[in-house]
């Protein structure tokens, strides 16, 4: 005989596991194309594309990263650190341009009033909404007159560009929760409006400018569309870009490209794993009302 | 320690003024309250104590400094806030010596002063929590901690209790208090709640539309109230207020009974005048259930009123009577039960009654 508080514990196990399970399935079909990317980088190309489909992998090898890096017997002559670099440059430069503009513009959004806010704050979302690619052909003629393409600059200007106005809307959201009476408590304690930023309100939306960073930054590192257009060289090519470098007219080298790609990923997985601690280092609010 | 004072104090928000011109003397040490209902300007003159916001019009004295131009951190106030305002990335300590430490004070001097002020406020076990770790009370103590360790010349406090749960609220109130006398400093108090008025309040300011109406001693303004909105506005339940004219040296009220004109006032009214009287629910009592009922017949009517509902309270009831067909509130003292619908001989105490002008509203008494 089972009681009715019996049933509902049944009944929350089955849910719990139906949840689990849900996860699980979706983990799975999210993770599956990344997971096949890291393998495929550790095996050689003809393991990869042997028919039929080899699944469970029999030879791992560190060659395709070698051959990349230019090391080892077959050399692939790809600039990959050269890339690496172009693309950490530009990534970096241009995330932390973003954020100080991010922060700045965030912070008088949520505390100043001043005129055409209201507006202001629409035109950033609404230029957020135009696709990049859209802007890429007046972006191109622009940089070429003033001789920006081809060179990291052009790509970090357009980036922030690109990312100012999430960087914005995100931090702006932050400091909106930081209630004000707490800079108006630090400036009855004995500070300046500047110091009560530096040594309330900033730490505060520390995890909200973390996370502005993070999304900054995968932005940039990822972005292909307009960095295919505006770069040409070593001088300026970005590892997404330089992944086209293994397509050749007639063979495609999925082992080296899936090195690259994994090069491209790892990172990004670094970055996050070091900020997610402040991404949800859950800052209670407690100080301000029960 | 300081004085404070307003001189034709403005403050307009664009077109709208908050607070039109108010005139305040805050004594060294004393105990102020502000109150008045929602949107009467007293956050807003608070602020301007401070420096949160700006002056538009008129001067702000502390000490003898007019500070309308110092920002909040060189007026050496400190402010408790409503919603405690506690920085919460911040230990306790660290919350109480925040101020200290701005200040450039040297470590052992902060810990000292922490030490002391956690003891005063019964926080010492609390020092190394956050702020998400303490209840709502001991939140209010750590404001309150906050604002003493600096030595202020004066506390700005801003509806500190209204987040507080009734009881929890009394217990507060009493710690305020004592508070005051421990460490005798200037308090500026607001709050919409006339029993914090009234039982904190060396002298209680009330407020409405951004003007002030009165100044005075809790008593003051409780026994003297200079209009009907004062009247209506301290003392609870409030106090009732019924229309009529002055005939004869009586008031006739609507429904044309006579009430004699209360003595003391009998010099001050014309014939004919229209007026308000004005009795607290304390002095309409049912005969041999009132309290401190004057022994002088002439200072008394009597009059027969039915009971439309009784709350009882314990050892007082609250009774809803009407007279001269208007609601009044009523109080019983002693545990005698009353139903509705019983009629009952009721004393009212004319010495207590008030009398207001009904175009002006005024009082009689002071004019
Ligand atoms: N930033 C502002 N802009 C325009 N009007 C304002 C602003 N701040 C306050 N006011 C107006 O000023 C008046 C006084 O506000 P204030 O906050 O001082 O009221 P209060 O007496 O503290 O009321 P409460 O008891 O609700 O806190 C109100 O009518 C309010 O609408
Ligand atoms: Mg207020």
């Amino acid at each position: 005989m089972s009681t009715i508080a019996e049933r509902a514990a049944i009944r929350r196990r089955i849910q719990a596991v139906g949840l689990w399970l849900a996860t699980f399935l979706l983990m799975v079909i999210m993770c599956l194309p990344g997971l096949w990317v890291v393998l495929a980088a550790f095996r050689p190309n003809r393991e990869i594309l042997a028919k039929p489909p080899i699944w469970v992998p029999q030879q791992l090898t560190l060659n395709n990263f070698a051959k990349i890096f230019g090391f080892g017997s077959d050399q692939v002559g790809i600039p990959v650190l050269a890339y690496f670099t172009n693309s950490m440059v530009i990534a970096m430069t241009s995330t932390v341009i973003a954020l100080v503009i991010g922060v700045g513009g965030g912070y008088a959004f949520a505390r100043f009033r001043f005129r055409f806010k209201n507006g202001l704050f629409l035109g950033l979302m609404l230029f957020r909404a135009v696709p990049g690619i859209a802007l890429s052909l007046p972006i191109f003629m622009l940089w070429s007159r003033i001789g920006l393409i081809d060179a990291q600059l052009g790509l970090i200007i357009v980036y922030v560009s690109l990312n100012v106005p999430f960087t914005i809307w995100l931090i702006d959201g932050f400091f909106r929760q930081i209630p004000i009476s707490l800079s108006e408590a630090a400036q009855v304690d004995g500070c300046t409006r500047w110091q009560a930023f530096w040594k309330i309100e900033f730490p505060l939306a520390r995890s909200g400018i973390a996370a502005a960073g993070v999304f900054a930054f995968l932005t940039s590192w990822n972005e292909f569309a307009l960095a295919s257009q505006l770069t040409r060289t070593t001088d300026s090519k970005t590892l997404p870009v330089g992944l086209m470098d293994f397509t050749a007219q007639f063979t495609i080298d999925w082992a080296g490209m899936c090195a690259m790609a994994v090069i491209i990923i790892v990172p990004a997985l670094i970055l996050t794993f070091l900020v997610q601690k402040h991404l949800i280092s859950g800052l209670t609010f407690g100080g301000v009302k029960g | 320690m300081a004085s404070i004072m307003l001189k034709d104090v403005v403050k307009s928000y664009g077109k709208v003024r908050a607070v039109h011109g108010i005139n305040l003397e805050i004594g060294h040490n004393e105990f102020v309250v502000l109150v008045g209902p929602s949107g009467c300007g007293k956050s807003t003159t608070l602020r301007m104590i401070a420096g949160l916001e700006d002056i538009s019009g008129g001067e702000v004295l502390i000490g003898d400094r007019i500070v309308n131009d110092l920002p909040p951190r060189k007026r050496n106030i400190s402010m408790v806030f409503q919603n405690y305002a506690l920085y919460p990335h911040m230990s306790v300590r660290d919350n109480l010596g925040f101020g200290l430490k701005i200040a450039g004070q040297k470590p052992k001097v902060i810990a000292e002063r922490v030490a002391e002020a956690a003891d005063i406020l019964g926080l010492s076990e609390l020092l190394d929590r956050t702020p998400a770790e303490l209840s709502g009370g001991q939140r209010q103590r750590v404001a309150m901690g906050r604002a003493i360790v600096r030595h202020p010349d004066a506390f700005l406090f801003d509806e500190p209790l209204s987040n507080l749960d009734a009881k929890l609220r009394g217990q507060m109130r009493a710690e305020i208090k004592k508070l005051h006398q421990t460490v005798r400093t200037t308090i500026v108090y607001v709050t919409h709640d006339q029993i914090e008025a009234m039982t904190l309040a060396d002298r209680i300011v009330v407020m409405r539309g951004g003007h002030i109406e009165q100044v005075g001693t809790p008593m003051q303004v409780f026994n003297h109230p200079v209009n009907t909105f004062v009247a209506g506005f301290i003392g609870s339940p409030p106090m009732n207020q019924l229309p009529g004219h002055i005939e004869a040296g009586q008031v006739v009220l609507a429904d044309q009974s006579r009430v004699p004109v209360p003595p003391r006032l009998a010099g001050k009214v014309r014939e004919g005048q229209k007026v308000i009287l004005g009795i607290r629910p304390d002095d309409i009592s049912p005969q041999g259930h009132g309290l401190g009922m004057p022994e002088d017949a002439a200072q008394v009517a009597t009059l027969d009123l039915r009971i439309a509902l009784a709350e009882p309270l314990g050892m007082e009831s609250l009774i809803y009577t009407t007279i001269a067909g208007q609601e009044v509130q009523a109080k019983l003292y002693g545990p005698r039960i009353v139903q509705p619908g019983e009629v009952l001989t009721f004393q009212v105490a004319l010495a207590r009654a008030h009398l207001f002008d009904a175009e002006t509203t005024r009082s009689l008494e002071v004019l």
